[in-house]
Protein backbone atom coordinates (compact mmCIF):
# COMPACT_ATOMS: atom_id res chain seq x y z
CA UNK A 1 0.00 0.00 0.00
CA UNK A 2 1.23 3.54 -0.71
CA UNK A 3 2.85 5.52 2.10
CA UNK A 4 1.01 8.71 3.02
CA UNK A 5 3.86 9.81 5.30
CA UNK A 6 7.52 9.02 4.95
CA UNK A 7 10.04 10.16 7.55
CA UNK A 8 13.69 9.53 6.71
CA UNK A 9 16.72 9.89 8.97
CA UNK A 10 15.20 12.34 11.46
CA UNK A 11 17.55 13.68 14.11
CA UNK A 12 16.72 16.17 16.83
CA UNK A 13 18.80 17.26 19.78
CA UNK A 14 17.89 19.60 22.60
CA UNK A 15 21.31 20.52 23.91
CA UNK A 16 22.84 17.29 25.21
CA UNK A 17 19.51 15.43 25.07
CA UNK A 18 18.79 13.40 21.96
CA UNK A 19 15.06 13.45 21.28
CA UNK A 20 15.23 11.81 17.86
CA UNK A 21 18.03 9.71 16.46
CA UNK A 22 17.76 8.34 12.94
CA UNK A 23 13.98 7.95 12.92
CA UNK A 24 12.75 6.15 9.81
CA UNK A 25 9.10 5.37 9.33
CA UNK A 26 6.78 5.06 6.36
CA UNK A 27 3.10 5.23 7.33
CA UNK A 28 0.70 3.50 4.98
CA UNK A 29 -2.50 5.16 3.92
CA UNK A 30 -5.62 4.23 5.93
CA UNK A 31 -3.58 2.51 8.63
CA UNK A 32 -3.84 3.01 12.40
CA UNK A 33 -0.43 3.20 14.02
CA UNK A 34 0.25 3.31 17.75
CA UNK A 35 3.33 5.08 19.07
CA UNK A 36 4.53 3.71 22.39
CA UNK A 37 7.44 4.53 24.66
CA UNK A 38 8.16 5.90 28.08
CA UNK A 39 8.09 9.63 28.77
CA UNK A 40 10.97 11.34 26.97
CA UNK A 41 11.37 8.50 24.44
CA UNK A 42 10.70 10.83 21.50
CA UNK A 43 7.06 10.20 20.57
CA UNK A 44 5.82 13.77 20.91
CA UNK A 45 9.02 15.09 19.32
CA UNK A 46 8.21 12.88 16.31
CA UNK A 47 4.68 14.34 16.14
CA UNK A 48 6.02 17.86 16.62
CA UNK A 49 8.45 17.38 13.73
CA UNK A 50 5.74 16.07 11.41
CA UNK A 51 3.45 19.00 12.21
CA UNK A 52 6.12 21.64 11.78
CA UNK A 53 6.31 22.70 15.42
CA UNK A 54 9.91 21.49 15.55
CA UNK A 55 12.39 21.40 12.69
CA UNK A 56 14.56 18.25 12.64
CA UNK A 57 18.32 18.90 12.78
CA UNK A 58 18.70 16.36 9.98
CA UNK A 59 16.41 14.23 7.84
CA UNK A 60 13.32 14.91 5.73
CA UNK A 61 9.60 14.26 6.03
CA UNK A 62 7.44 13.62 2.97
CA UNK A 63 3.66 13.67 2.96
CA UNK A 64 1.88 12.35 -0.13
CA UNK A 65 5.19 12.68 -1.94
CA UNK A 66 5.71 16.33 -0.93
CA UNK A 67 8.57 17.49 1.29
CA UNK A 68 6.92 19.10 4.34
CA UNK A 69 9.98 19.32 6.61
CA UNK A 70 10.16 23.11 6.55
CA UNK A 71 6.45 23.92 6.61
CA UNK A 72 4.89 25.86 9.50
CA UNK A 73 2.13 24.15 11.56
CA UNK A 74 -0.62 26.13 9.78
CA UNK A 75 0.66 25.05 6.37
CA UNK A 76 0.89 21.43 7.51
CA UNK A 77 -2.73 21.67 8.66
CA UNK A 78 -3.80 23.17 5.35
CA UNK A 79 -2.45 20.20 3.39
CA UNK A 80 -4.37 17.68 5.48
CA UNK A 81 -2.37 16.80 8.61
CA UNK A 82 -4.11 17.64 11.87
CA UNK A 83 -3.21 16.91 15.45
CA UNK A 84 -4.71 16.78 18.89
CA UNK A 85 -2.84 17.50 22.09
CA UNK A 86 -1.91 15.66 25.27
CA UNK A 87 -3.33 18.62 27.20
CA UNK A 88 -6.42 19.76 25.27
CA UNK A 89 -5.81 23.06 23.49
CA UNK A 90 -9.21 24.72 23.43
CA UNK A 91 -10.55 28.26 23.34
CA UNK A 92 -11.38 28.35 27.01
CA UNK A 93 -13.67 31.39 27.02
CA UNK A 94 -15.81 30.07 24.15
CA UNK A 95 -18.49 27.38 24.10
CA UNK A 96 -17.94 23.98 22.50
CA UNK A 97 -20.01 25.14 19.50
CA UNK A 98 -18.04 28.39 19.18
CA UNK A 99 -14.80 26.42 19.36
CA UNK A 100 -15.98 24.40 16.36
CA UNK A 101 -17.12 27.54 14.53
CA UNK A 102 -13.68 29.13 14.90
CA UNK A 103 -12.10 26.10 13.28
CA UNK A 104 -14.69 26.00 10.51
CA UNK A 105 -14.17 29.74 9.96
CA UNK A 106 -10.49 29.12 9.33
CA UNK A 107 -11.32 26.32 6.89
CA UNK A 108 -13.73 28.64 5.05
CA UNK A 109 -11.20 31.43 4.94
CA UNK A 110 -8.45 29.13 3.63
CA UNK A 111 -10.89 28.04 0.91
CA UNK A 112 -11.58 31.68 0.02
CA UNK A 113 -15.16 31.53 1.30
CA UNK A 114 -16.99 33.53 3.95
CA UNK A 115 -14.81 36.62 3.44
CA UNK A 116 -15.68 40.29 3.69
CA UNK A 117 -17.55 40.39 0.39
CA UNK A 118 -19.23 37.00 0.50
CA UNK A 119 -23.00 36.84 0.87
CA UNK A 120 -25.27 34.26 2.44
CA UNK A 121 -24.08 31.18 4.28
CA UNK A 122 -21.07 29.66 2.52
CA UNK A 123 -20.76 25.87 2.36
CA UNK A 124 -17.87 24.24 4.19
CA UNK A 125 -15.52 22.48 1.75
CA UNK A 126 -15.62 18.71 2.06
CA UNK A 127 -18.96 18.78 3.85
CA UNK A 128 -21.03 20.93 1.48
CA UNK A 129 -23.08 22.11 4.43
CA UNK A 130 -23.31 25.51 6.15
CA UNK A 131 -20.85 26.06 9.03
CA UNK A 132 -23.41 25.68 11.83
CA UNK A 133 -24.61 22.32 10.49
CA UNK A 134 -21.05 21.01 10.19
CA UNK A 135 -20.26 22.09 13.77
CA UNK A 136 -23.38 20.39 15.10
CA UNK A 137 -22.84 17.19 13.12
CA UNK A 138 -19.25 16.79 14.39
CA UNK A 139 -20.30 17.53 17.98
CA UNK A 140 -23.07 14.96 17.56
CA UNK A 141 -20.69 12.35 16.22
CA UNK A 142 -18.47 12.72 19.30
CA UNK A 143 -21.42 12.67 21.69
CA UNK A 144 -20.83 16.33 22.57
CA UNK A 145 -24.24 17.71 21.59
CA UNK A 146 -25.30 18.12 25.22
CA UNK A 147 -22.20 20.25 25.91
CA UNK A 148 -22.74 22.43 22.83
CA UNK A 149 -23.38 25.69 24.67
CA UNK A 150 -21.11 25.20 27.64
CA UNK A 151 -17.83 27.01 28.00
CA UNK A 152 -14.79 24.89 27.19
CA UNK A 153 -13.11 25.72 30.49
CA UNK A 154 -15.88 24.14 32.58
CA UNK A 155 -16.15 20.90 30.61
CA UNK A 156 -15.11 17.60 32.26
CA UNK A 157 -11.69 16.18 31.34
CA UNK A 158 -12.94 13.43 29.02
CA UNK A 159 -15.22 15.85 27.19
CA UNK A 160 -12.38 18.34 26.75
CA UNK A 161 -10.30 15.54 25.23
CA UNK A 162 -13.07 14.67 22.79
CA UNK A 163 -13.63 18.31 21.86
CA UNK A 164 -9.90 18.70 21.25
CA UNK A 165 -10.06 15.75 18.83
CA UNK A 166 -13.38 16.87 17.29
CA UNK A 167 -11.71 20.21 16.46
CA UNK A 168 -9.15 18.42 14.31
CA UNK A 169 -11.87 16.98 12.09
CA UNK A 170 -13.24 20.30 10.84
CA UNK A 171 -10.33 20.61 8.42
CA UNK A 172 -11.06 17.17 6.93
CA UNK A 173 -7.60 15.74 7.66
CA UNK A 174 -6.19 12.81 5.73
CA UNK A 175 -3.60 12.14 8.42
CA UNK A 176 -4.50 12.55 12.07
CA UNK A 177 -1.96 12.62 14.88
CA UNK A 178 -3.41 12.03 18.34
CA UNK A 179 -1.13 12.75 21.26
CA UNK A 180 -2.27 10.56 24.15
CA UNK A 181 -5.98 10.71 23.33
CA UNK A 182 -6.90 8.81 26.51
CA UNK A 183 -4.53 10.39 29.02
CA UNK A 184 -6.25 11.92 32.02
CA UNK A 185 -9.35 9.88 31.25
CA UNK A 186 -10.70 7.21 33.61
CA UNK A 187 -9.97 3.57 32.73
CA UNK A 188 -13.67 2.93 32.03
CA UNK A 189 -13.88 5.83 29.57
CA UNK A 190 -10.69 4.99 27.65
CA UNK A 191 -12.14 2.33 25.36
CA UNK A 192 -15.32 4.28 24.86
CA UNK A 193 -13.40 7.34 23.74
CA UNK A 194 -11.13 5.38 21.45
CA UNK A 195 -14.13 3.55 19.98
CA UNK A 196 -15.80 6.88 19.24
CA UNK A 197 -12.66 8.31 17.66
CA UNK A 198 -12.10 5.24 15.54
CA UNK A 199 -15.68 5.24 14.29
CA UNK A 200 -15.39 8.88 13.23
CA UNK A 201 -12.03 8.26 11.62
CA UNK A 202 -13.11 5.14 9.73
CA UNK A 203 -16.10 7.02 8.35
CA UNK A 204 -13.76 9.67 6.94
CA UNK A 205 -11.00 7.32 5.74
CA UNK A 206 -8.30 8.99 7.82
CA UNK A 207 -4.85 7.58 8.54
CA UNK A 208 -4.15 7.71 12.27
CA UNK A 209 -1.03 7.89 14.41
CA UNK A 210 -1.73 7.84 18.11
CA UNK A 211 0.52 8.04 21.13
CA UNK A 212 -0.61 5.76 23.93
CA UNK A 213 0.67 4.46 27.24
CA UNK A 214 -2.04 1.87 27.81
CA UNK A 215 -0.92 -1.33 26.09
CA UNK A 216 -4.45 -2.76 26.12
CA UNK A 217 -5.66 0.22 24.12
CA UNK A 218 -2.69 -0.14 21.76
CA UNK A 219 -3.21 -3.84 21.12
CA UNK A 220 -6.93 -3.35 20.57
CA UNK A 221 -6.87 -0.36 18.24
CA UNK A 222 -3.46 -0.20 16.52
CA UNK A 223 -2.70 -2.20 13.40
CA UNK A 224 0.96 -1.42 13.72
CA UNK A 225 3.16 -0.27 16.57
CA UNK A 226 6.22 1.95 16.59
CA UNK A 227 8.08 1.57 19.89
CA UNK A 228 10.32 4.48 20.87
CA UNK A 229 13.20 4.39 23.27
CA UNK A 230 15.83 7.04 23.81
CA UNK A 231 14.93 8.86 20.59
CA UNK A 232 15.09 5.70 18.47
CA UNK A 233 12.49 3.33 17.06
CA UNK A 234 13.34 -0.03 18.63
CA UNK A 235 10.43 -1.97 17.17
CA UNK A 236 8.15 -1.50 14.18
CA UNK A 237 5.65 -4.32 13.79
CA UNK A 238 2.10 -5.52 14.35
CA UNK A 239 1.01 -5.15 18.01
CA UNK A 240 1.26 -8.87 18.76
CA UNK A 241 4.86 -8.97 17.55
CA UNK A 242 6.01 -5.57 18.83
CA UNK A 243 4.61 -5.93 22.34
CA UNK A 244 6.29 -9.29 22.81
CA UNK A 245 9.66 -8.04 21.54
CA UNK A 246 12.26 -8.47 24.35
CA UNK A 247 13.62 -4.93 23.92
CA UNK A 248 10.13 -3.44 23.96
CA UNK A 249 9.26 -5.49 27.03
CA UNK A 250 12.39 -4.30 28.79
CA UNK A 251 12.51 -0.64 27.79
CA UNK A 252 8.90 0.29 27.07
CA UNK A 253 6.42 -2.00 28.75
CA UNK A 254 8.74 -2.46 31.78
CA UNK A 255 9.04 1.31 31.94
CA UNK A 256 5.29 1.69 31.69
CA UNK A 257 4.76 -0.85 34.48
CA UNK A 258 7.29 0.96 36.65
CA UNK A 259 5.50 4.22 35.84
CA UNK A 260 2.19 2.67 36.88
CA UNK A 261 3.72 1.27 40.09
CA UNK A 262 5.20 4.67 40.92
CA UNK A 263 1.90 6.37 40.21
CA UNK A 264 0.06 3.90 42.46
CA UNK A 265 2.68 4.30 45.20
CA UNK A 266 2.31 8.08 44.85
CA UNK A 267 -1.46 7.80 45.21
CA UNK A 268 -1.13 5.65 48.33
CA UNK A 269 1.40 8.05 49.83
CA UNK B 1 -31.29 33.25 14.88
CA UNK B 2 -31.42 36.77 16.30
CA UNK B 3 -31.55 39.62 13.81
CA UNK B 4 -28.66 42.00 13.59
CA UNK B 5 -29.87 45.39 14.79
CA UNK B 6 -26.54 47.22 14.57
CA UNK B 7 -26.80 48.49 10.95
CA UNK B 8 -30.30 49.82 11.58
CA UNK B 9 -29.28 51.50 14.85
CA UNK B 10 -26.28 53.10 13.14
CA UNK B 11 -28.49 54.32 10.31
CA UNK B 12 -30.95 55.87 12.79
CA UNK B 13 -28.17 57.63 14.72
CA UNK B 14 -26.74 59.02 11.45
CA UNK B 15 -30.15 60.21 10.29
CA UNK B 16 -30.79 61.86 13.67
CA UNK B 17 -27.43 63.63 13.65
CA UNK B 18 -27.91 64.89 10.08
CA UNK B 19 -31.50 65.98 10.70
CA UNK B 20 -31.19 67.61 14.11
CA UNK B 21 -27.52 68.59 14.11
CA UNK B 22 -28.26 71.95 12.51
CA UNK B 23 -30.29 73.02 15.55
CA UNK B 24 -27.70 72.01 18.11
CA UNK B 25 -25.61 74.78 19.75
CA UNK B 26 -22.13 75.27 18.28
CA UNK B 27 -20.30 73.93 21.35
CA UNK B 28 -22.39 70.73 21.19
CA UNK B 29 -21.52 70.25 17.53
CA UNK B 30 -17.86 70.50 18.44
CA UNK B 31 -18.27 68.06 21.33
CA UNK B 32 -20.07 65.48 19.19
CA UNK B 33 -17.62 65.78 16.29
CA UNK B 34 -14.63 65.28 18.59
CA UNK B 35 -16.46 62.34 20.19
CA UNK B 36 -16.86 60.82 16.72
CA UNK B 37 -13.15 61.37 16.00
CA UNK B 38 -12.08 59.77 19.26
CA UNK B 39 -14.71 57.06 18.86
CA UNK B 40 -13.08 56.09 15.55
CA UNK B 41 -9.72 55.63 17.30
CA UNK B 42 -11.35 53.59 20.07
CA UNK B 43 -13.18 51.48 17.48
CA UNK B 44 -9.74 50.41 16.24
CA UNK B 45 -8.53 49.89 19.78
CA UNK B 46 -11.54 47.64 20.34
CA UNK B 47 -10.50 45.37 17.47
CA UNK B 48 -7.11 44.91 19.13
CA UNK B 49 -8.59 44.54 22.62
CA UNK B 50 -10.72 41.64 21.43
CA UNK B 51 -7.44 39.84 20.63
CA UNK B 52 -6.17 40.62 24.11
CA UNK B 53 -3.82 43.32 22.83
CA UNK B 54 -3.75 46.69 24.60
CA UNK B 55 -2.05 49.38 22.55
CA UNK B 56 -0.70 52.10 24.81
CA UNK B 57 0.39 54.03 21.73
CA UNK B 58 -2.65 54.42 19.50
CA UNK B 59 -2.02 58.18 19.61
CA UNK B 60 0.83 57.49 17.17
CA UNK B 61 -1.65 56.91 14.35
CA UNK B 62 -4.03 59.58 15.59
CA UNK B 63 -1.17 62.05 15.29
CA UNK B 64 0.00 60.70 11.92
CA UNK B 65 -3.54 61.14 10.58
CA UNK B 66 -3.76 64.66 11.93
CA UNK B 67 -0.36 65.74 10.56
CA UNK B 68 -1.08 64.11 7.19
CA UNK B 69 -4.28 66.17 6.99
CA UNK B 70 -2.54 69.32 8.19
CA UNK B 71 0.37 68.92 5.79
CA UNK B 72 -1.90 68.36 2.80
CA UNK B 73 -3.42 71.76 3.50
CA UNK B 74 -0.10 73.41 4.19
CA UNK B 75 1.75 71.99 1.18
CA UNK B 76 -1.00 71.61 -1.41
CA UNK B 77 -3.76 73.85 -0.11
CA UNK B 78 -6.19 70.93 0.22
CA UNK B 79 -9.01 71.53 2.68
CA UNK B 80 -11.80 69.12 1.68
CA UNK B 81 -12.70 67.20 4.80
CA UNK B 82 -13.22 63.88 2.98
CA UNK B 83 -9.88 64.14 1.16
CA UNK B 84 -8.12 64.94 4.43
CA UNK B 85 -9.77 62.04 6.22
CA UNK B 86 -8.80 59.64 3.44
CA UNK B 87 -5.24 60.97 3.50
CA UNK B 88 -5.01 60.63 7.28
CA UNK B 89 -6.32 57.11 7.07
CA UNK B 90 -3.93 56.11 4.28
CA UNK B 91 -0.86 57.61 5.99
CA UNK B 92 -1.64 55.85 9.28
CA UNK B 93 -2.40 52.53 7.55
CA UNK B 94 0.86 52.71 5.61
CA UNK B 95 2.88 53.40 8.75
CA UNK B 96 1.07 50.58 10.59
CA UNK B 97 1.67 48.17 7.71
CA UNK B 98 5.42 48.74 8.04
CA UNK B 99 5.52 48.78 11.85
CA UNK B 100 3.09 45.85 12.02
CA UNK B 101 5.83 43.46 10.91
CA UNK B 102 7.53 44.26 14.21
CA UNK B 103 4.51 44.74 16.49
CA UNK B 104 2.65 41.59 15.37
CA UNK B 105 5.45 39.52 16.89
CA UNK B 106 4.76 40.78 20.40
CA UNK B 107 1.99 40.13 22.91
CA UNK B 108 0.73 41.42 26.26
CA UNK B 109 2.85 44.06 28.02
CA UNK B 110 5.57 43.94 25.34
CA UNK B 111 3.08 44.89 22.64
CA UNK B 112 1.68 47.65 24.84
CA UNK B 113 5.02 49.18 25.75
CA UNK B 114 6.47 48.89 22.26
CA UNK B 115 3.47 50.73 20.82
CA UNK B 116 3.88 53.35 23.56
CA UNK B 117 7.58 53.73 22.73
CA UNK B 118 6.82 54.25 19.02
CA UNK B 119 4.29 56.98 19.77
CA UNK B 120 6.76 58.74 22.05
CA UNK B 121 9.42 58.61 19.33
CA UNK B 122 7.05 60.45 17.00
CA UNK B 123 6.27 62.93 19.78
CA UNK B 124 9.99 63.56 20.31
CA UNK B 125 10.59 63.99 16.58
CA UNK B 126 7.72 66.45 16.16
CA UNK B 127 8.77 68.51 19.17
CA UNK B 128 12.24 68.89 17.64
CA UNK B 129 11.01 69.63 14.09
CA UNK B 130 10.83 73.39 13.63
CA UNK B 131 9.46 73.10 10.10
CA UNK B 132 6.33 71.55 11.63
CA UNK B 133 6.02 74.14 14.38
CA UNK B 134 7.87 72.19 17.07
CA UNK B 135 5.82 71.92 20.26
CA UNK B 136 3.40 74.63 19.07
CA UNK B 137 2.29 72.68 16.01
CA UNK B 138 0.50 74.59 13.27
CA UNK B 139 -2.93 75.66 12.07
CA UNK B 140 -5.00 73.59 9.68
CA UNK B 141 -6.78 75.23 6.75
CA UNK B 142 -10.43 76.08 7.17
CA UNK B 143 -12.56 73.10 6.15
CA UNK B 144 -14.37 72.78 2.85
CA UNK B 145 -16.89 70.11 1.96
CA UNK B 146 -16.71 68.63 -1.56
CA UNK B 147 -15.38 71.94 -2.92
CA UNK B 148 -17.92 74.09 -1.08
CA UNK B 149 -16.86 76.52 1.62
CA UNK B 150 -19.74 76.56 4.12
CA UNK B 151 -20.77 79.90 5.61
CA UNK B 152 -19.46 80.55 9.13
CA UNK B 153 -22.46 79.31 11.13
CA UNK B 154 -22.56 76.14 9.00
CA UNK B 155 -18.91 75.05 9.21
CA UNK B 156 -19.29 73.05 12.40
CA UNK B 157 -22.47 71.37 11.16
CA UNK B 158 -20.81 70.53 7.83
CA UNK B 159 -17.84 68.93 9.60
CA UNK B 160 -20.19 67.07 11.95
CA UNK B 161 -22.16 65.74 8.97
CA UNK B 162 -18.98 64.56 7.26
CA UNK B 163 -17.76 63.03 10.52
CA UNK B 164 -21.06 61.25 11.09
CA UNK B 165 -21.05 59.80 7.56
CA UNK B 166 -17.43 58.65 7.92
CA UNK B 167 -17.95 57.21 11.40
CA UNK B 168 -21.11 55.35 10.34
CA UNK B 169 -19.36 53.92 7.28
CA UNK B 170 -16.37 52.88 9.40
CA UNK B 171 -18.58 51.31 12.08
CA UNK B 172 -20.58 49.38 9.45
CA UNK B 173 -17.40 48.11 7.76
CA UNK B 174 -15.88 47.06 11.09
CA UNK B 175 -19.17 45.40 12.07
CA UNK B 176 -19.06 43.44 8.82
CA UNK B 177 -15.39 42.60 9.32
CA UNK B 178 -16.03 41.28 12.84
CA UNK B 179 -18.50 38.79 11.36
CA UNK B 180 -15.92 37.34 8.92
CA UNK B 181 -13.79 34.33 9.91
CA UNK B 182 -10.75 36.60 10.32
CA UNK B 183 -12.72 39.01 12.50
CA UNK B 184 -14.11 36.18 14.61
CA UNK B 185 -10.62 34.83 15.19
CA UNK B 186 -9.98 37.55 17.82
CA UNK B 187 -11.17 35.69 20.96
CA UNK B 188 -9.44 32.55 19.69
CA UNK B 189 -6.15 34.42 19.39
CA UNK B 190 -6.69 35.78 22.88
CA UNK B 191 -7.40 32.30 24.30
CA UNK B 192 -5.00 30.00 22.52
CA UNK B 193 -2.67 30.96 19.69
CA UNK B 194 -1.19 27.48 19.39
CA UNK B 195 -4.57 26.08 18.49
CA UNK B 196 -5.15 28.89 15.97
CA UNK B 197 -1.93 27.88 14.20
CA UNK B 198 -2.85 24.21 14.29
CA UNK B 199 -6.23 25.00 12.76
CA UNK B 200 -4.48 26.43 9.73
CA UNK B 201 -4.46 30.19 10.42
CA UNK B 202 -1.63 32.55 11.16
CA UNK B 203 -2.24 34.49 14.37
CA UNK B 204 0.55 36.89 13.46
CA UNK B 205 -0.97 37.66 10.08
CA UNK B 206 -4.40 38.16 11.65
CA UNK B 207 -2.94 40.53 14.23
CA UNK B 208 -1.05 42.44 11.52
CA UNK B 209 -4.28 42.96 9.57
CA UNK B 210 -6.12 44.06 12.71
CA UNK B 211 -3.28 46.39 13.61
CA UNK B 212 -3.46 48.09 10.21
CA UNK B 213 -7.26 48.43 10.42
CA UNK B 214 -6.96 49.91 13.93
CA UNK B 215 -4.32 52.37 12.73
CA UNK B 216 -6.38 53.38 9.68
CA UNK B 217 -9.30 54.18 11.99
CA UNK B 218 -7.01 56.15 14.32
CA UNK B 219 -5.63 58.07 11.32
CA UNK B 220 -9.16 58.84 10.17
CA UNK B 221 -10.01 60.07 13.67
CA UNK B 222 -6.84 62.14 13.81
CA UNK B 223 -7.56 63.85 10.49
CA UNK B 224 -11.11 64.56 11.60
CA UNK B 225 -9.92 66.02 14.92
CA UNK B 226 -7.41 68.19 13.03
CA UNK B 227 -10.08 69.69 10.76
CA UNK B 228 -12.50 70.12 13.68
CA UNK B 229 -10.07 71.82 16.06
CA UNK B 230 -8.24 73.67 13.28
CA UNK B 231 -4.90 73.18 14.94
CA UNK B 232 -2.49 70.28 15.47
CA UNK B 233 0.46 69.81 17.80
CA UNK B 234 2.73 66.99 19.02
CA UNK B 235 0.55 66.45 22.11
CA UNK B 236 -1.61 64.35 19.80
CA UNK B 237 1.09 61.65 19.93
CA UNK B 238 1.78 62.02 23.65
CA UNK B 239 1.17 59.06 25.95
CA UNK B 240 -1.65 60.83 27.79
CA UNK B 241 -3.59 60.98 24.51
CA UNK B 242 -3.15 57.21 24.12
CA UNK B 243 -4.23 56.84 27.74
CA UNK B 244 -7.39 58.78 26.97
CA UNK B 245 -8.29 56.31 24.21
CA UNK B 246 -7.79 53.36 26.55
CA UNK B 247 -9.85 55.21 29.16
CA UNK B 248 -12.70 55.55 26.67
CA UNK B 249 -12.38 51.92 25.59
CA UNK B 250 -12.72 50.72 29.19
CA UNK B 251 -15.57 53.13 29.77
CA UNK B 252 -17.36 51.95 26.63
CA UNK B 253 -16.69 48.19 26.58
CA UNK B 254 -16.01 46.08 23.51
CA UNK B 255 -19.49 44.69 23.02
CA UNK B 256 -20.49 46.54 19.88
CA UNK B 257 -19.15 48.89 17.20
CA UNK B 258 -21.47 51.57 18.59
CA UNK B 259 -19.94 51.37 22.08
CA UNK B 260 -16.73 53.35 21.29
CA UNK B 261 -18.76 56.34 20.05
CA UNK B 262 -21.05 56.19 23.07
CA UNK B 263 -17.99 55.98 25.34
CA UNK B 264 -16.29 58.90 23.59
CA UNK B 265 -19.43 61.02 23.88
CA UNK B 266 -19.89 60.23 27.59
CA UNK B 267 -16.17 60.93 28.10
CA UNK B 268 -16.51 64.29 26.32
CA UNK B 269 -19.57 65.26 28.34
CA UNK B 270 -17.99 64.32 31.69
CA UNK B 271 -14.79 66.14 30.73
CA UNK B 272 -16.66 69.30 29.66
CA UNK B 273 -18.95 69.39 32.67
CA UNK B 274 -16.15 68.56 35.12
CA UNK B 275 -13.92 71.25 33.60
CA UNK B 276 -16.74 73.75 33.87
CA UNK B 277 -17.66 72.89 37.45
CA UNK B 278 -14.18 72.42 38.86
CA UNK B 279 -11.39 73.55 36.51
CA UNK B 280 -8.57 72.44 38.82
CA UNK B 281 -9.78 68.99 39.71
CA UNK B 282 -11.57 67.84 36.58
CA UNK B 283 -9.25 64.84 36.22
CA UNK B 284 -10.42 63.64 39.63
CA UNK B 285 -14.05 63.69 38.46
CA UNK B 286 -13.09 61.79 35.31
CA UNK B 287 -11.13 59.22 37.34
CA UNK B 288 -14.02 58.75 39.74
CA UNK B 289 -16.41 58.21 36.83
CA UNK B 290 -14.16 55.48 35.44
CA UNK B 291 -13.91 53.89 38.86
CA UNK B 292 -17.69 53.77 39.15
CA UNK B 293 -17.98 52.18 35.71
CA UNK B 294 -15.31 49.57 36.48
CA UNK B 295 -16.97 48.62 39.77
CA UNK B 296 -20.58 48.56 38.62
CA UNK B 297 -20.23 47.84 34.88
CA UNK B 298 -17.05 45.80 34.44
CA UNK B 299 -17.87 45.26 30.76
CA UNK B 300 -18.34 48.97 30.14
CA UNK B 301 -21.30 51.21 29.42
CA UNK B 302 -22.39 48.98 26.55
CA UNK B 303 -23.32 46.23 29.02
CA UNK B 304 -26.29 48.43 30.05
CA UNK B 305 -27.82 47.79 26.64
CA UNK B 306 -26.87 44.13 26.59
CA UNK B 307 -28.44 43.56 30.02
CA UNK B 308 -31.63 45.19 28.89
CA UNK B 309 -31.67 42.98 25.82
CA UNK B 310 -31.11 39.85 27.90
CA UNK B 311 -33.89 40.76 30.32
Amino acid sequence: MAAILDARGLHKNFGAVTAASDINAAIEKDSVVGLIGTNGAGKTTFINMITGYLKPDRGRIHYEGRDITDLAPRDVTRIGICRSFQIPQLYASLTAFENMMIGIGVVLRNAGRGGFFSRGRPLVPGYDLPAEDVADSILQRFGLAEYRDRNAQVLPGGVRKLLDIALTLVAKPRLLLLDEPTSGVSAEEKFEIMEMIMQAVRAEGITVLFVEHDMEVVSRFAERVLAFYDGRIIADAAPGVALSDPEVKRFVIGGELRRLDEARAGTRA
Amino acid sequence: MSTDRTPRTLGLILAALLAFGQWLPQWTLFLVTIALAKGLVVLGLMILLRCGLVSFGQALYYCIGAYAAGLLGRLFGLSDVFTLMLAGMAAAALAAFALGFLLARYRSIFFGLLSLALSMILYGLLVKTEALGSSDGFHVLRTTLLGIRPADPWVRYAVLAAAAVAATAAALLVHRYLATPLGKLAPAIKDNEIRVEYMGASARHAIHVKYVIAAALAGLGGALAATTVGHIDPEMAYWTTSGEFIFIAILAGTGSVIAPFLGALVFGIIQTVAFDVSPNTWQMVLGSALLVVIVFLPNGLWSLFRRRKAA
